[in-house]
């Protein structure tokens, strides 16, 4: 005998998320959820643009490292409110789930921050399917990956709200065709902004900082 | 690679999912429905979903997965497609205002219970 179910299999986290969402907007909070393949440079822009955007911009973070509390202490320096999320929380899991992000955003004032931004776990193709309540989704690619990464991961590119092309001052370097990976991320996800930045020394960072100033102005 | 947790929640969904009058039958098969676009590789959950279930209601049973073609329509020209690679740019138009219709579900259907 066949029994109907139709169910989600994710709908325990999209309504933890849901939950989430609601509190960080009655908290006035915007959330911005940073996601890339291991090593794009997530924690490096990061650093950058907290260095933009503090003090006017009350920023926290929570970041989803596996082992170490490298990233953690590399974004402290920068003098915000740092939540790190390891292995022992969730299971070694691959991506950052809603009910973690609850968790560690207990830790905050969330009345005195703007913005949290959440540094998720280095990996192109889980942290898609988990919704954590964010509002807003940014994934970070970088020149020394494939220009063919966001075919390869369709979801995360056209989940996200915006991409950051980092690591730029190594193109003279390379044999890499920057049109192709933005054509290959409008394929995807048509008309997304697309910031092609360098952490590292800083250039093309300013368009990436103003995007975020946007959406935390615009946050209800 | 998150394949062992939604095998988890599969088959916390499906055991929760068992009528309480038919407790204790056997579940022979789970019907699940996931989109091509979705994050999920088949063959991982399959094998996950065989580890997860044992010593649980649905030991013996069979994951069936129903593989959903990634379809898209255009809202500013109303065209339609399987896109079988990911261009999501209207074919017709050029528009980028392309909604995904189907190809990203991860939902479970039904199980199907031995009749007493
Ligand atoms: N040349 C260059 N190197 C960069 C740039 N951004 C980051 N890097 C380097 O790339 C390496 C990885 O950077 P991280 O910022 O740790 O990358 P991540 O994405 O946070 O890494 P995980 O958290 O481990 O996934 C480091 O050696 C950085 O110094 C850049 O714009 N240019
Ligand atoms: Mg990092
Ligand atoms: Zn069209």
């Amino acid at each position: 005998m066949e029994v109907k179910v139709v169910r989600k299999v994710l709908d325990v986290n999209d309504t933890n998320a849901q939950r989430n969402r609601l509190r960080f907007a009655e908290k006035k909070v915007f959330v911005l959820n940073v996601m890339s393949s291991p090593g794009s440079g997530k924690t490096t822009l990061l650093q950058k643009t907290l260095a933009e955007i503090m003090p006017d911009i009350r920023t926290g973070v929570i970041v989803g490292d596996i082992c170490t509390s490298n990233d953690a202490d590399r974004l402290s320096a920068a003098g915000v409110p740092v939540v790190q999320v390891n292995t022992d929380e969730f299971g070694g899991d691959c991506h950052l789930a809603a009910h973690v992000i609850e968790k560690a955003a207990e830790n905050f004032d969330l009345d005195a921050l703007d913005l949290l931004i959440v540094e998720n776990v280095g990996n192109l193709v889980c942290p898609a399917e988990f919704d954590i309540g964010e509002n807003a989704r940014a994934v970070v690619l970088s020149v020394t990956e494939g220009e063919d990464k966001p075919i390869k991961y369709p979801l995360m590119f056209r989940e996200s709200d915006a991409a950051v092309l980092n690591k730029t001052d190594l193109l003279p370097y390379l044999d890499y065709d920057r049109d192709a990976a933005v054509d290959y991320i409008h394929q995807v996800h048509p008309g997304m902004p697309v910031f092609e930045l360098s952490a590292k020394t800083g250039e093309g960072l300013a368009a990436w900082v103003d995007w975020i100033r946007g959406k935390v102005r615009g946050k209800g | 690679m998150h394949e062992m947790g939604i095998a988890m929640q599969v088959v916390e969904i499906a055991a929760a999912s068992i009528p309480p009058e038919m407790a204790g039958s056997r579940v022979e098969r789970v019907n699940l429905k996931v989109g091509k676009l979705a994050a999920v590789v088949p063959d991982s959950l399959r094998f996950c979903y065989d580890v997860v279930i044992r010593d649980t209601p649905l030991a013996g049973s069979v994951l069936h997965i129903q593989e959903i073609p990634v379809t898209a329509e255009c809202g500013d020209c109303g065209h339609s497609w399987t896109a079988d690679r990911p261009e999501f740019r209207c074919g017709a138009c050029g528009s980028g205002n392309v909604r995904i219709v189907s190809g990203q579900e991860l939902e479970i259907i039904s199980i199907d219970i031995e009749d007493p």
